[in-house]
């Protein structure tokens, strides 16, 4: 197949601009027997994300007595794509799993939770290039609404360099054209981005352009981290007006809003004294 | 138990040698173990090496089929790449179908070969839409003493420079050699606190399994990358990592580069 031109008079071929985000949805909360769980979209990708625990390790042997076990499974649907993908495990799904659950596990703080396992499933329903990324901002959030502990937040975004141009969360023409791609994943704490949680690249960039890379990404992750955070308060706002104290959960939901420096672990605290 | 102890001393020497800036194989941080390269080593495969990093030793071997090309790219070449670690080379290893580690370890290392274009695709194609050359890296661990993929990396591009495109076996024209055009090397190290190891031995990664592979081009261009291991990196050990590993890949391309040019004989082992 020809390559199509990608950047037509300085747009995209969705018209976005170079630092431009697709639009992203967040719900956290929507599926009943999990303990958390979050639905997203970006683009066209959809996702929905799941978080099984603190529970027991099922093949027993798997406990860790000093702490919890992280399993994480990214799995795509088979209508997920445009020509059925075989259901089940392939190589790349095996990977992105590794890094992604490698991403989480240093910011879970898996020491509270010992001899137990937390499960976290993503399902990608529709696939859209940058599904690894999307899962993991939905890993995070079904993460925090299963209230499991975690030093921050997880938030990810790729950048791709397509006709040369470095830019923001590509799209699948711009990934499958693209001269490289960089899946990127920063913990972000208080408002702050800390440090790099998850990193890849495939494709071809100068030294200079790596570092560029690097930056685009942390612009577009911050954008993104607002989202997730709202998506958690709406969630316990929702939940709140169930209850006697809605206003404390108003109020609760403000102070994180007007706060941020309010880290995930104190919105998590705040919001189980809601629901009691 | 006894285990778990020795690993507790084990992991506190070295990581008190890491903080009064030593190895403990007395290594700059920077430094490589001696390399050597032995490529055309199994007569059977269409190209092979075996590449020895210190006490680390991987074989891979190349076979070639014909195959039809994919859809999406009807007049290339087809590039497989596998690794496996077989319980042979380390007592942690166990046989079955490849973990999640050993398909890290393929992935990454056909993304340096296919990024940086190190083969010629184009030149693969037989008949376009029909048939074209399936290149099989196959990657077998012998003794994992650390970084197995760097080890990997490099003996994946020796036997690749060493192959013969078998044509004259299939009937399809005259044995060409083939077509490489640029040396991908890939560099890991070991982040230990605010310290970067490159080219970390088995005993150094007792202090935990905090890793980032870069690989470069002959331009040096960056092509790969992969963190790997649960950790946090901050952003400005990033770009540190980023600068060292261009700049050692130059060197240890260099050094690959002479190995090679030995040839098939039992390269002397060379300081990097």
């Amino acid at each position: 197949m020809e390559k199509p031109k990608l950047i037509v008079d300085g747009k995209r071929l969705d018209g976005r601009g170079f630092e431009e985000l697709r639009p992203i949805k967040i719900e956290a909360g929507v599926l009943k027997r999990a303990d958390g769980s979050c639905y997203l979209e970006m683009g066209k990708n959809k996702i929905i994300a799941a978080v099984y625990g603190p529970r027991e390790v099922h093949p027993r042997h798997l406990q860790d007595p000093s702490k919890a076990v992280i399993r994480y499974r990214y799995n795509m649907a088979p209508f997920s794509v445009e020509e059925r993908k075989k259901p089940g495990p392939d190589r790349r799904s095996v990977e992105i799993s590794k890094v992604s659950r490698e991403a989480l596990e240093p910011v879970i703080m898996k020491e509270l939770f010992p001899r137990s396992g937390i499960d976290v499933f993503v399902e990608v329903l529709q696939a859209d290039a940058g599904t690894r990324t999307a899962c993991l901002n939905a890993a995070s959030v079904a993460l925090i609404d299963a209230g499991v502990a975690m030093r921050g937040m997880i938030t990810a975004v790729a950048v791709a360099k397509v006709d040369g141009q470095l830019v923001l969360d590509p799209m699948k023409e711009e990934d499958n054209y693209g001269e490289a791609d960089v899946p990127i994943a920063f913990l972000i704490r208080n408002g702050r981005i800390e440090a790099i949680a998850l990193l890849q690249m495939d494709g071809r960039l100068t030294l200079e352009e790596t570092r560029r890379a690097i930056e685009l990404a942390k612009k577009g992750v911050m954008q993104i981290y607002k989202l997730q955070r709202e998506a958690i308060m709406r969630k316990y706002m929702r939940e709140g007006e169930d209850y006697e104290g809605s206003a404390e959960a108003a109020e609760v939901a403000k102070e994180l809003s007007e706060n941020e420096g309010g880290s995930e672990k104190e919105g998590g605290q705040s919001e189980q004294e809601v629901k009691e | 138990m006894t285990d778990d102890i020795l690993m507790d001393i084990k992991r506190d020497y070295v990581l008190s040698r890491i903080r009064a800036g030593e190895r403990i194989d007395g290594r700059k941080f920077d430094e490589f173990r001696p390399i050597s390269v032995q490529t055309g080593i199994i007569e059977k495969a269409e190209g092979s090496a075996l590449v020895k990093l210190g006490n680390t030793q991987v074989v891979v071997g190349v076979k070639m089929q014909i195959g039809e090309p994919f859809p999406d790219t009807p007049d290339r070449g087809i590039i497989i790449t596998n690794a496996e670690l077989v319980p042979l080379a380390s007592p942690t290893f166990e046989p079955g179908p490849p973990d999640e580690n050993s398909i890290e370890l393929a992935r990454v290392v056909d993304r340096g070969i296919r990024e940086s274009e190190a083969i010629n695709l184009e030149k693969l194609c037989i008949e376009e839409g029909e048939q074209v050359w399936m290149v099989f890296i196959d990657i077998h661990a012998l003794d994992d003493d650390g970084n197995l993929m760097d080890a990997s990396a490099m003996a994946a591009i020796a036997a690749l420079m060493n192959t013969v495109v078998p044509a004259e076996r299939f009937e399809v024209g005259e044995d060409f050699p083939l077509p490489v055009q640029d040396l991908p090397i890939s560099i890991t190290s070991l982040v230990v606190d605010d310290k970067l190891l490159v080219d970390p031995c088995r005993d150094e990664m007792s202090v935990g399994s905090n890793l980032m592979t870069i690989t470069s081009d002959r331009e040096g261009r960056v092509v790969a990358m992969q963190k790997s291991g649960s950790y946090l990196l901050p952003e400005e050990k990033f770009y540190e990592l980023l600068e060292l590993s261009v700049a050692k890949a130059r060197e240890i391309r260099e050094a690959v580069e002479s190995q090679i040019a030995k040839g098939g004989r039992n390269g002397e082992d060379e300081e990097s």
